[in-house]
């Protein structure tokens, strides 16, 4: 079932096409990464599927609906989410306040003012339940600035899961992380996923971790979308390959 | 998986609010040791405590900086000066139940227009749309008085209950509206205290600390700023009421000019707006500071100049964020196992 589709997508910033007649579908319950070399236009489309952009022609359906000129509220109440490239957190805020204020906004309590946010049970039960998943109910009380890459990244994931999204777009979750954070960060991040039934689509460079963790892979170029199927057929096009790595890719 | 989350821990509310309530004791008894003058600075200091309380809700907490609020503090006496005058209104209470709304709705038009937008543009917003109100209350002078503003006469207290008339009624009046004000004091500080902690609250800090993202948990940062705007001039609009009965007139300069913003800003500065504490400890500093400073040189504006660069260079986070710096570098630290 399709739960996101783009159609003749375009955006263009100057001479540079970022989106080129994009026409993207995300199915219901995949994991899909979205390769590309830096520039491809990857997180130009998620920033238009998330409305940080405007398209500059094209539509965007959401569960068979017309989103293209939605606000980012009323996407997100949609159900979609989105965590960053640079770690966007409230850094003077705990690691709970982060998570609590995700679920205060879901909830619709966030314009509350009459009573304290510690004292709402259901969400200080969901919020430890949530940082719990992401292995960071430790650091509850600890300000979000005071955490470590790898935790601050899986922070980023968790607020935006706490949103309860239908589909989550992760913009490249390990970026800045060694190469063993990256691994605990995308078991992490996909057992999560896939627990919570939420459809993702990650932005990500570390063709291991896509091959390793993607039900489906679509790779972009200057704006369009060259190649799209599972781990296997990606890593026999040898188009892809020369692009991404100048080589056939390693089996 | 209720049953793995710890418990709320009400401890350190519990012992926060014994604090509070030895400092309303503390306060409460004060006027028996002092003579009236000192009473009444005292409640002109409270009052500041209010003004900066509301301010630092937009400063502190949502990260803007207005330069316009004596708008909302002129309002609030003007207020009360027309009720007084016009509808022959004396009672303290009434020009609270109408004075509030008319504050709140003051705050919640200007608000409107100035938190579309930011940074410099918001304060330099703030401080125009405020000094359009002070110039047409200047220029007004057949509704408002004009430079010679308008006189309020001591209005009555809880109900009628407390009048001040006959001998010995400025005195009496001093007395009891300290007491008043404490109370007024007491109720903006656990209001405000619930709101910052409140889910609302946390959601000004967020957007304080990264709008973009706070944009992406579906916050409508517009509309967050907004009431906050309204809330913190209502506070100020309070302040404005209580004091123009205690200082029995209300002239633009005094209360609509833009050096009043001026002062709270300094007001938040010198206590510290990036704590919940700072204003109020900032309101009553100030007071003393700029009254012992009128009344030791006539050169008190460079004096408070220089007490105001000193802070900013010396104590960038004010009186209450030194002093909490220095208890922390004090406390013995935990052993590292």
């Amino acid at each position: 079932m399709i739960l996101l589709q783009t159609i003749d997508l375009r955006k263009q910033f100057g001479e540079t096409k970022a989106c080129d007649g994009v026409n993207f579908v995300v199915n219901q319950g995949e994991f899909l990464s979205l390769v590309g070399s830096n520039g491809a236009g990857k997180t130009s489309l998620v920033n238009l599927i998330s409305a940080q952009l405007t398209p500059d022609s094209g539509q965007i359906l959401f569960e068979g609906k017309d989103i293209t000129f939605s606000p980012v509220h009323e996407r997100i109440k949609a159900g979609i989410a989105r965590s960053f490239q640079i770690v966007n957190l409230f850094d003077g805020l705990s690691v709970f306040d982060n998570v609590a204020l995700s679920i205060f906004s879901r909830e619709g309590k966030a314009v509350n003012m009459a009573a304290l946010a510690d004292h709402d049970h259901a969400v200080r039960a969901e919020c430890l339940d949530v940082l719990g998943q992401f292995g960071l109910r430790d650091k509850s009380a600890a300000l979000a600035g005071g955490l470590a890459q790898g935790e601050r990244k899986l922070l980023d994931v968790a607020v935006a899961y706490a949103l309860r999204p239908k589909l989550l777009f992760l913009d490249e979750p390990t970026s800045g992380v060694s190469t063993r954070d990256k691994g605990q960060i995308m078991d992490t991040v996909s057992s999560v996923v896939r627990a919570g039934t939420v459809t993702a689509v990650v932005i990500e460079h570390d063709m291991d971790v896509v091959f390793r963790y993607s039900d489906r892979i679509v790779m972009m170029h200057e704006g369009r979308f060259l190649a799209d199927g599972t781990p296997a057929e990606i890593r026999a096009n040898n188009e892809v390959a020369s692009i991404l790595l100048g080589a056939p890719l390693s089996t | 998986m209720k049953a793995d989350v710890p418990r709320i821990s009400y401890r350190p509310k519990l012992l926060l609010g014994l604090a509070a309530i030895l400092v309303l004791v503390f306060l409460a008894l004060l006027p028996l040791y002092l003579g009236i003058y000192q009473t009444q600075l005292l409640t002109y200091g409270l009052i500041a405590s209010i003004a900066a309380l509301g301010f630092n809700l937009l400063l502190g907490y949502t990260g803007l900086l207005s330069f316009g609020h004596s708008a909302f503090f002129g309002i609030g006496t003007y207020t009360v000066a027309f009720l007084a005058r016009d509808a022959g209104i004396h009672s303290m209470e009434l020009y609270i139940l109408i004075g509030l709304p008319i504050a709140a709705l003051a705050s919640a038009l200007l608000g409107y227009i100035c938190v579309r937008h930011t940074r410099i543009f918001f304060g330099i917003l703030t401080l125009a749309l405020s000094q359009v109100l002070y110039s047409l209350v200047l220029k007004l002078f057949w509704i408002t008085g004009g430079t010679d503003g308008l006189r309020v006469t001591r209005p009555s207290l809880l109900g009628g209950t407390l009048t001040f008339t006959g001998g010995g009624a400025y005195q009496r009046f001093v007395h009891a509206y300290y007491y008043y004000v404490l109370a007024a004091f007491a109720l903006c500080v656990v209001m405000m205290w619930v709101i910052v902690h409140s889910p609302f609250g946390k959601a000004l800090q967020a957007i304080r600390d990264n709008e973009t993202r706070a944009r992406f948990l579906g916050l409508r940062i517009r509309r967050f700023r907004w009431i906050a705007f309204l809330i913190s001039g209502t506070f100020t609009g309070l302040a404005g009421i209580l004091w123009v009965p205690l200082n029995g007139v209300t002239t633009p300069d005094v209360t609509l000019y833009w050096p009043v913003s001026g002062d709270i800003v300094f007001t938040a500065l010198l206590g510290g707006f990036r704590n919940f504490t700072g204003p109020i400890v900032g309101g009553l500093v100030f007071t003393y500071l700029k009254t012992y400073a009128v009344a030791t040189t006539e050169y008190w504006q460079f004096l408070l100049g220089v007490v105001l660069v000193l802070l900013v260079l010396l104590l960038p986070t004010g009186i209450v964020g030194a002093l909490s710096a220095l208890v922390n570098k004090l406390r013995p630290k935990e052993k590292i196992a």
